[in-house]
């Protein structure tokens, strides 16, 4: 005869309420360890995806995703002639917030080097890829964007060609994709009204200047839009990227750029090492230390609710030994209670957390070595927590059962 | 069989506390059940009929004195002589006054659990529970809970689950309290017949005048001293005899 079952069956409802209490406790400790792996995953999925070999960035920042980086367009030519490089890429990345149906959109936008990439290795769930160079845009579904909807964005207006499933930045926001052109035009652009008054500061400028007051014709060509002024640099990129040809030494060629005194150069796991170490390090030890006290705090509530259980079986308790129940039986009895409680506490946290966590606004990762990983604790946790249960129930004398 | 003794206690004194605190609640108490012999204990609250009665069942260690059961030392002032609580599952039955049923189990669960405890198979246990049930008279309830069992049912279940084992040894305090004359009257014939036929030793801590002619003997206890009375005497009128 199973004890703990049949005290269970005695008590189902408030059995049942006490499992899905802990079931709901265990769910968010187990959240907590799924929220951490998806801010890892969000944080080196994009590197894993764009699958560069070498990342060049502006002299001593650690970007382009850490931080703000700038590099000239040239920088493309010069990275492409480096023997060892089989092909380099422009990279743009930078966020914007914008509102969407009266809601704030936070945007992280990646520009595509238009046309060698098109964005094709993207997850796409619908939709295409880009197919021109202007005025295109692959959108994550997480944005709420809907396929051919048309967003403004700067000066111009942006047809959603496709969505994409997953692709977040590692602060969480949905990714679009546009080509560098594009994202550039919406990373620098200004309204008409600073245009103006940058036209009439340099004008201002040139009226100081002796060469434009000795050369009128020269003040005129300040009036011209910037990108066509020689003076003034085209918009920077964030950072170039580059693939290694098959056979080249990497070491080798990361060394040549590195020697450069303008450029900064990550390899692939410098660049992950970087995100994990700077963006996502205390995001990884905060939820460590809720998980952590998360679990305590599960642990001491088993154990005030299997303390309770015991108590109000004592008088059973000291009856069972009054007519010689042996100490087996009577620890299986509250140790049987423990685990069944501890496990389908799990059980109801994994199946609530299946439904629940796809709805939270940042990913969830459940990994296998995480869930068996937790399994572990809440059994060591319902052992634990029973001993108190134990204690109490050792302690009793079974002349108890006569005092009514 | 019957002059071999079930349960003998010599100079069984119990005393609590210490100093100023000090009170003897049972005073070298000697008693001999004989195998098939059913005792009563009469006395007052107080008098130390519980103490005698969780001295003799292992449930209470005596300061002093020894407990012998089946001719066998099992206690020998406070300490065992033998593992008590394997002892108690074997040779001994109690039925206390409540009924003392375990409530997360049914009525035939808490006579079940008792064999069930003592190594017997579930199947050969159920089928035993069964036939005492049925013999005491609650053979129609043995799946209730016990919350839905009446007073005297739970009672009738306590002293199935008393005589599940076959014990050598039943200790019983006020078992009928909760019985109407005739289940009190059947339950004490009970013990009777279970002390004939098993050979059992029976002490029965009672008030109920209505049953004392089942008894082979009669004892009193008073402030901690135990004295046998005539039994041809009613109580209230007997002459005492110091045993």
């Amino acid at each position: 005869m199973n004890l703990a079952i049949k005290d269970i069956r005695h008590n189902l409802g408030r059995f049942i309420l006490t499992v899905l209490g802990i079931g709901m406790l265990l769910m968010i400790v187990m959240g907590m360890a799924g929220i951490y792996r998806g801010l890892l995953e969000d944080a080196t999925l994009l590197i894993n995806r764009i699958d560069a070999d070498l990342w060049i960035v502006q002299k001593d920042t650690r970007g382009p995703f850490a931080e703000v980086s700038r590099v000239p367009t040239s920088l493309l030519y010069r990275v492409e002639a480096v023997p060892g490089i089989q092909s380099s890429r422009e990279f743009v990345y930078h966020t914007i917030q914008r509102q969407h149906n009266g809601q704030p959109m936070r945007i992280s936008v990646l520009g595509l080097s238009w046309p060698i990439d098109k964005g094709e290795w993207l997850p796409l769930t619908s939709g295409r890829a880009l197919r021109q160079n202007h005025f295109e845009i692959v959108a994550d579904k997480t944005l709420g964007l809907q396929l051919g909807e048309q967003i403004p964005l700067g000066k111009e207006t942006y047809t959603v060609v496709g969505i994409t499933s997953g692709m977040v930045s590692s602060g969480g926001d949905g990714m679009a994709f546009t080509t560098v052109r594009d994202s550039q035009a919406i990373q620098f652009d200004s309204s008409g009204e600073s245009v103006r008054l940058e036209r009439a500061a340099r004008d201002s400028r040139g009226q100081k200047n002796e060469l434009f007051l000795s050369q009128p014709a020269l003040t005129e060509q300040l009036a011209r839009p910037t990108s066509e002024l020689p003076g003034i640099t085209p918009p920077p990129l964030s950072a170039v990227i580059a693939r290694v040809a098959p056979g080249a030494d990497l070491q080798q060629v990361e060394s040549i750029i590195s020697s450069w005194g303008d450029v900064s150069v990550f390899s692939r796991a410098g660049q992950e090492e970087l995100l994990v170490q700077g963006m996502v390090d205390k995001a990884k030890r905060q939820l460590g230390m809720f998980r952590v006290l998360l679990t305590i705090i599960a642990a001491i509530i088993m154990a005030l609710i299997l303390y309770t259980l015991t108590l109000d079986k004592i008088h059973s308790i000291a009856l069972l030994k009054l007519i010689g129940a042996p100490n087996h039986v009577i620890l299986g009895l509250i140790l049987q209670q423990a685990l069944l409680l501890g496990g389908l506490g799990y059980g109801i946290a994994w199946v609530v957390g299946q439904k629940l966590f796809p709805h939270f606004p940042r990913r969830v990762v459940l990994t296998n070595d995480d869930l068996i990983q937790l399994a572990v604790i809440v059994c060591v946790i319902s052992l634990l927590s029973s001993l108190l249960g134990i204690w109490k129930a050792m302690r009793v004398n079974p002349n108890d059962a006569l005092m009514g | 069989m019957p002059d071999e003794l079930a349960i003998e206690t010599i100079g069984l004194t119990k005393i609590y506390g210490r100093g100023n605190t000090e009170v003897v609640a049972m005073r070298d108490v000697s008693v001999k059940v004989r195998r098939g012999e059913v005792i009563a204990l009469l006395g007052p609250s107080g008098s130390g009929k519980s103490t005698f009665l969780t001295a003799v069942g292992l449930i209470n260690p005596p300061t002093s004195g020894q407990v012998r059961i089946g001719g066998m030392l099992v206690m020998d002032g406070p300490h065992a002589a033998v593992n008590l609580r394997s002892f108690r599952r074997q040779h001994i039955g109690y039925v206390f006054q409540k009924s003392n049923l375990i409530p997360f189990l049914s009525a035939i669960e808490n006579v079940q659990i008792a064999m069930e405890l003592n190594g017997m198979t579930s199947r050969a246990a159920r089928t035993r529970a069964v036939e005492l049930l049925d013999e005491l008279g609650v053979g129609d309830r043995l799946d209730h809970s016990t919350a839905m069992l009446s007073g005297g049912q739970q009672q009738r279940v306590a002293v199935a689950r008393a005589l599940a084992n076959h014990p050598g040894v039943i200790l019983a305090d006020e078992p009928t309290a909760a019985l109407d004359s005739h289940r009190g009257r059947q339950v004490m014939e009970l013990f009777r017949n279970v002390a004939r036929e098993h050979g059992a030793g029976v002490i029965v801590v009672t008030h109920d005048q209505r049953t004392l002619e089942v008894f082979d003997a009669i004892y009193e206890m008073e402030d901690g001293v135990i004295h046998q009375l005539n039994i041809s005497n009613p109580p209230h009128t007997s002459s005492r005899q110091k045993h």
